[in-house]
């Protein structure tokens, strides 16, 4: 599960390229052209690993942080199928997380840095997690809408040029399409049910609404350009567009069952086949990822208690002579 | 500040938000893996990723939950990531074959035309 990447500011276009030799920038260039992908021993610019570097752990941390808020609700799952069905959906987050931050470290970026940058609050994680799943009906909002919100963003990533990183996402969305199935067969249980059963969905969809419009980035309107590293294909689609995949795809299904979504002005205006809805607050988008939303110190809090607890199991049984190198591919 | 959640069993832990514990050592996650999956008997055996591991029984548990959680397997291999010996992209040339190789090739081989050639002798 995982929203588009929170591209940082670059600045000039140009200094993504500064410094590098130009005839290995013109052949890495013109294998992506050609639609090779980019394997860990080929030369790469320093931009290029950075960028890709800090989208893969995002991602990864997103996998591992997201399994939060849903797993909140294992012990309490209605019934003991949906238990079942829910501990499969969580461990298979935890195994994506695995996957994304093998393919990281195949760009020379250890895990326990990129645990300790997560722990530390400096590396980014998916904001929508820093929200809280009130019932079990968020549960099955997040595992409907935020699993097609993030299988819009891997289908999309899949097609790009780093092989490490399209290969885990292949992986990976084969996984995800039986959360979708689990997630939207949740909300229709609910939705089709008694009408406490019913409100409590459209509470959740209420809830949810606004973090699943900020789940793709910020509008390209205010969001920086990023021309070299669509070149790169570091960045696949822009956040409007895959938005605008997702309400064509989803509000649909929405409305469908009767529910309805928070934006009186959310339209699909039939000349154009663009939706048309109400800019989503992007201050509190801002605030959130930096910190100031309701679980980002929940969040990190549960993940340091787990490294801290599972340390003298990892310790006892490291060997003293084991020494590490990166994975291959 | 001790964390208050939703989650009755996070409130009850009395996680302190200031704390500084979880730090990751060097070698905290231990060594890599790369892992190899047979889908069906009869078919090669496929590279599929890495995993971290302390040893080869936790990386063949490990491999199993990580990569063959779907059925579609029906052996693993793993084997240590720094017992692999690979050649370099770099020199993807050496596997280019030559045209002064081409005696390697079945295409180069041309009897047709010689027993054609042959028996049109003999006919004439």
């Amino acid at each position: 599960m995982y929203g588009n990447a929170y591209v940082e500011n670059t600045g000039n276009q140009n200094s993504l390229t500064a410094g590098e030799d130009p005839v290995k920038l013109a052949e890495f260039e013109a294998r992506i052209a050609a639609g090779e992908k980019i394997e860990p021993q080929d030369w790469m610019p320093k931009e290029y690993r950075r960028q890709l570097i800090r989208m893969i752990e995002q991602h990864a941390h997103s996998e591992i942080i997201g399994a939060l808020p849903e797993g909140t609700w294992i012990t309490r799952a209605p019934g003991f199928r949906r238990k079942l069905a829910l501990m499969a959906k969580v461990q298979d987050e935890v195994g994506h997380a695995q996957l994304l931050y093998s393919a990281c470290e195949t760009l020379g970026k250890s895990r326990e840095d990129m645990i300790n940058d997560l722990i530390n609050g400096k590396s980014k994680y998916s904001n929508i997690f820093n929200y809280p799943a009130e019932t079990w009906a968020d549960s099955a909002v997040i595992a409907w809408l935020v699993d097609a919100g993030a299988i819009i963003n891997q289908l999309t990533n899949s097609k790009g040029s780093y092989g490490p990183y399209c290969r885990a996402l292949d992986r990976i969305c084969a996984e995800e399409s039986f959360h979708l199935k689990y997630g939207h067969d949740n909300v229709v249980f609910l939705a089709t049910g008694t009408p406490k059963q019913r409100q409590m969905v459209q509470e959740a969809m209420n809830r949810w609404w606004t973090p699943l419009m900020h789940f793709f980035g910020p509008s390209d309107k205010i969001s920086q350009h990023t021309e070299t590293l669509m070149k790169w294909k570091v960045k696949m689609a822009s956040n409007d567009d895959m938005r605008q995949q997702f309400l064509d795809m989803y509000v649909p299904k929405i409305w469908d069952l009767g529910l309805t979504v928070p934006d009186a002005n959310l339209k699909k205006n039939e000349e154009t086949g663009k939706w048309e809805y109400t800019e989503p607050d992007w201050e509190e988008f801002k605030r959130v990822i930096n910190g100031d939303g309701p679980c980002n110190k929940e969040r990190l809090a549960v993940r340091r208690m787990a490294e801290e607890k599972g340390r003298w199991v990892r310790n006892t049984i490291l060997k003293k002579d084991a020494h590490y190198v990166a994975p291959l591919a | 500040m001790i964390i208050k959640s939703l989650d009755p069993r996070i409130t009850r832990a009395g996680l302190d938000d200031e704390s500084k514990d979880g730090i990751q050592q060097p070698m905290d996650q231990w060594f890599t893996y790369e892992v190899f999956q047979q889908k069906k008997r009869g078919t090669h055996h496929v590279h599929v990723g890495s995993l971290h591991a302390p040893d080869s029984e936790l990386a063949i548990l490990f491999a199993k939950e990580q990569y063959a959680r779907r059925g579609q397997c029906v052996n693993l291999w793993v084997v240590k990531t720094a017992d692999v010996f690979a050649t370099e992209y770099e020199d993807e040339d050496i596997f280019a074959t030559t045209p002064e190789k081409k005696y390697r090739e079945p295409e180069v081989y041309k009897v047709m035309d010689r027993i054609q050639a042959y028996k049109a002798k003999q006919n004439s």
